[in-house]
C-alpha cells in the first residue's frame, strides 16, 4: 500500500534487514539455551520416573503430576482421593505473595509519587537510594535482616531497653518475618514501575478534577489511579510472580508452618532425598499458574485498549 | 448589572517573585472578559486564582458577592477550560463531559442527557463515545468547553483555549466561542496573549504587563485612548515619537512636535516635560497642510495597504499606513513628504 507514511524501502535498507538475522542470532542463541532450553529440560522431566538419590531414569510416565494431585493412603493401596498437602502449600504460597504485593503497592505507591513529584534534578538521587540496596546480595541481605528481627537481635534488643516489650518478640520463623522478607527484597520493583507511570501523569488533570468539583479522595480514585493503572499493575506482576516462587525469605525467615512452592522445589533437588521429576512437575505447575494470572491480564488490557 | 468577579488588592507571591502586585477588577455579569498581555504578566496566575489552582498571598476574590478567596477549586462554582484541554484519557467524550455532573451527585440518566446536549451544542454528538486521543485539537477544544459548560457554572474560565490550534481553526473558534457566551449567558473570563483575538471577542479587556493592570475598557477604548507607553506599543502598530510638552490642562496637552509644529490633543500625562506622543500609522495623511515633515525611506506592499516607512527631521522614524485604493499613489523612497494629523490621530501617553 503506497500512502505518505509508507516509504518503499531502498536498496540500502534492504541490505540493513536482511543483516537482522545474523545480527541476532547471538540473542537469540542465549535465550534459547539459558531460557527456553532448561524449561524444557523441565517439562520433560516431570514426565520422567525417578531414580533413588536424584536424577531421573526415562522412562515417561505421569507418576509426578499423580503424586502431586492424588493420594492413595500411606501403602497406596486405599481408594484415590484428592492429596491437599501440596495443594494448600500452593494456596498458602498464592496468600503470601498475595500479602506481599498488597503491602508493596501500599508502601510503593505513596514513595513512588513522593519521588515523581520531587524537582527533575533530585528525582534521580531519590531513584538511585531506593536501588543501593540492591548492590548487595540477595541472601545476604536476608540473612541479614534475620539477624535484625531474631530474638537477641538490635530490634527486640531496642524495644526491651526502652521497656516497650518485657521480653522479645517471637519474629522469626513466623509468617509475619517472611512477609517482611518478601516485602524488603521486592518493594523496588513496585515503586520503580509506578514511578514511570506517575512521571508522565499530566498534573492537569488532577486539577480539572478538581476543578469539575472531585474532592482529593475522588480524585485519587476517579482519575489518578485508573491513569496509572498499567504501572500499578505491572508492578504487582513484578512482585507477585517473584514472591510465589521465592525460596530465600520464606527459608530463612520462614518456619516449617510457613513452607512456600519455592522451598518445595528446591527441596526436590538437593541431597539424597531429592526427586527431580516432582520437583520439575511442581515447578511446571507453578509456571501454568503464573501464566494464566499473565494471560488473563493481557486479556483485560486489550479489552480495555478497544474500548 | 451585578458584579460577577470582584477583585481587589489581589496579590500573588511566589517566595521573593511577585506575580501580581496588588490587581483589581471588576467584572460585570454576562461579560466576555479579558486579560490580556505577553507571557510572565501575571494573567494565567490571576486566572488560576479566580479557578483555586493557586492561594492568593493577600486581597479579595468575590463570586457574586462571596467570598471565595480561602475555597478550594472543587468548591467554587467556576469552570475551566484549560490549555492543552486536560481531558480525561482513560474516559469517553461522553464521560468527560457529565464528569462535573457526577461529582455534583447527579445520577447518571440526567448527567448523561446533559453532557449529551452540551455535545450537540459544540456539534460533536457523533463522537460521544470515542476516546478523546480518537479526536482532533479542534474536537478536543470544543469537548473540554462541552465538558467546562454542563455543570452550569456562574463564571467560565479559559487558559489560552486556542493556543494550540492552527490559524483557520482559531479564526472560527473566536465566532463560535462568542455566540457561546451570548447563548449561554455565562460570564467568560478568557486569558489571551493574542491582541487580535482580544479585539474580535470582548466585551472589555484588561491589558495586563508585570504582574498589574495598566487598562481595563472596550477594544475601542484600547485602542484608540491607551493610557501609556505599554499599551499603546502591545495593542496594534503604533509611532512613539519623542515630544515636549508645554502644558496640560483638562486632558489636553499642548506640545511641541519634532520640526518646531505646535499642536494640542488628548492626553493620559499631567506633567508637562518630555513625553511620548502615539500616533497611529493609519490616522497619519500625506497633505501640504503639514504637521510633521518626513522623509521616505521605503515603501512595504502589504496587499490591502501600502505601508511607508519614513523619518523626521532629527532621525526619528514614522510609519504611515496608506489604503490601497485606485487613486493612491505611493510617494517615492527620498522624497519628502508633508504629514498631516488628523483630530484624535495623537495622543499624549503617560509612561
Amino acid at each position: 500500500m503506497a500512502g505518505p507514511g509508507n516509504i518503499p524501502p531502498s536498496a540500502s535498507d534492504t541490505g540493513y534487514r536482511s543483516l537482522i538475522g545474523p545480527l541476532l542470532l547471538p540473542t537469540w542463541a542465549v535465550i534459547g539455551i539459558f531460557m527456553v532450553l532448561p524449561v524444557l529440560l523441565m517439562a520433560v522431566y516431570s514426565f520422567l520416573t525417578k531414580e533413588f538419590r536424584g536424577g531421573v531414569i526415562w522412562d515417561f510416565t505421569l507418576a509426578a503430576y499423580d503424586q502431586f494431585f492424588v493420594t492413595r493412603g500411606l501403602f497406596g493401596d486405599e481408594p484415590a482421593q484428592i492429596e491437599w498437602t501440596y495443594i494448600n502449600i500452593f494456596w498458602r504460597s498464592i496468600w503470601q505473595a498475595g500479602l506481599a504485593t498488597i503491602l508493596c503497592l501500599l508502601i510503593g505507591f505513596p514513595t513512588a509519587w513522593f519521588i515523581a513529584t520531587r524537582p527533575a534534578q533530585t528525582r534521580g538521587l531519590w531513584l538511585f537510594l531506593i536501588t543501593i540496596p540492591y548492590w548487595v546480595n540477595l541472601l545476604i541481605r536476608t540473612v541479614s535482616l534475620k539477624f535484625l528481627i531474631r530474638d537477641n537481635g538490635p530490634l527486640n534488643e531496642s524495644l526491651m531497653a526502652i521497656g516497650l516489650i518485657d521480653g522479645p518478640l517471637p519474629l522469626v520463623n513466623t509468617n509475619l518475618a517472611v512477609q517482611l522478607g518478601l516485602f524488603y527484597s521486592y518493594l523496588p520493583f513496585m515503586v520503580l514501575p509506578i514511578y514511570a507511570a506517575v512521571e508522565r501523569y499530566n498534573f492537569a488533570l488532577s486539577e480539572a478534577a478538581a476543578d469539575l468539583y472531585a474532592s482529593r479522595w475522588a480524585t485519587l480514585r476517579e482519575i489518578v489511579l485508573p491513569v496509572v493503572k498499567p504501572g500499578i499493575i505491572a508492578g504487582c506482576i513484578l512482585v507477585f510472580v517473584p514472591s510465589l516462587g521465592a525460596f530465600l525469605a520464606p527459608d530463612l525467615l520462614g518456619g516449617a508452618k510457613t513452607f512456600m512452592i519455592g522451598s518445595l522445589i528446591d527441596e526436590q533437588f538437593k541431597g539424597s532425598q531429592g526427586d527431580w521429576p516432582f520437583g520439575a512437575a511442581v515447578a511446571m505447575i507453578l509456571m501454568t499458574l503464573v501464566l494464566i494470572v499473565l494471560l488473563l491480564y493481557a486479556r483485560a488490557q486489550t479489552r480495555g485498549a478497544t474500548r | 448589572m451585578s458584579i460577577a468577579v470582584d477583585i481587589r488588592d489581589a496579590v500573588k507571591s511566589y517566595g521573593p517573585v511577585t506575580a501580581l502586585h496588588g490587581v483589581s477588577l471588576a467584572i460585570a455579569d454576562n461579560e466576555f472578559f479579558t486579560l490580556l498581555g505577553p507571557s510572565g504578566c501575571g494573567k494565567t496566575t490571576l486566572l488560576r486564582l479566580i479557578a483555586g489552582f493557586e492561594t492568593i498571598t493577600s486581597g479579595e476574590i468575590r463570586l457574586f458577592g462571596q467570598d471565595i478567596a480561602r475555597l478550594e477549586p472543587n468548591h467554587r462554582p467556576v469552570n475551566t477550560v484549560f490549555q492543552n484541554y486536560a481531558l480525561f484519557p482513560h474516559l469517553t467524550v461522553l464521560e468527560n463531559v457529565a464528569f462535573g455532573l457526577k461529582m455534583q451527585g447527579v445520577d447518571a440518566a440526567t448527567r448523561h442527557a446533559r453532557a449529551g446536549k452540551m455535545l450537540e451544542m459544540v456539534h460533536l454528538s457523533q463522537f460521544a463515545d470515542r476516546m478523546p486521543a480518537q479526536l482532533s485539537g479542534g474536537q478536543q477544544q470544543r469537548v473540554a468547553l462541552a465538558r467546562a459548560l454542563a455543570p452550569a457554572p456562574k463564571v467560565l474560565l479559559l487558559d489560552e483555549p486556542l493556543s494550540a490550534l492552527d490559524l483557520k481553526l482559531r479564526q472560527a473558534m473566536r465566532v463560535e466561542l462568542k455566540q457561546l457566551q451570548e447563548d449561554t449567558g455565562i460570564t467568560f473570563v478568557f486569558v489571551t496573549h493574542d491582541q487580535e483575538e482580544a479585539l474580535t471577542m470582548s466585551d472589555r479587556i484588561a491589558v495586563m504587563s508585570n504582574g498589574r493592570v495598566q487598562q481595563t475598557g472596550t477594544a475601542r477604548d484600547i485602542y484608540e485612548a491607551p493610557v501609556n507607553r505599554f499599551v499603546a506599543d502591545f495593542i496594534g502598530e503604533t509611532n512613539l515619537l519623542q515630544v515636549d510638552v508645554d502644558s496640560v490642562s483638562e486632558g489636553r496637552a499642548t506640545l511641541t512636535l519634532p520640526g518646531g509644529h505646535r499642536i494640542t490633543c488628548p492626553s493620559a500625562s499631567t506633567t508637562t516635560g518630555k513625553h511620548h506622543l502615539s500616533i497611529r500609522p493609519e490616522r497619519l495623511t500625506i497633505s501640504p497642510e503639514a504637521d510633521l515633515t518626513a522623509t521616505v525611506d521605503r515603501v512595504v506592499y502589504l496587499g490591502t495597504d501600502l505601508q511607508v516607512i519614513a523619518h523626521l527631521e532629527g532621525g526619528q522614524p514614522i510609519t504611515l499606513r496608506l489604503q490601497n485604493a485606485a487613486r493612491t499613489t505611493p510617494p517615492d523612497p527620498g522624497q519628502r513628504i508633508g504629514l498631516h494629523l488628523e483630530e484624535g490621530a495623537a495622543r499624549l501617553l503617560a509612561d
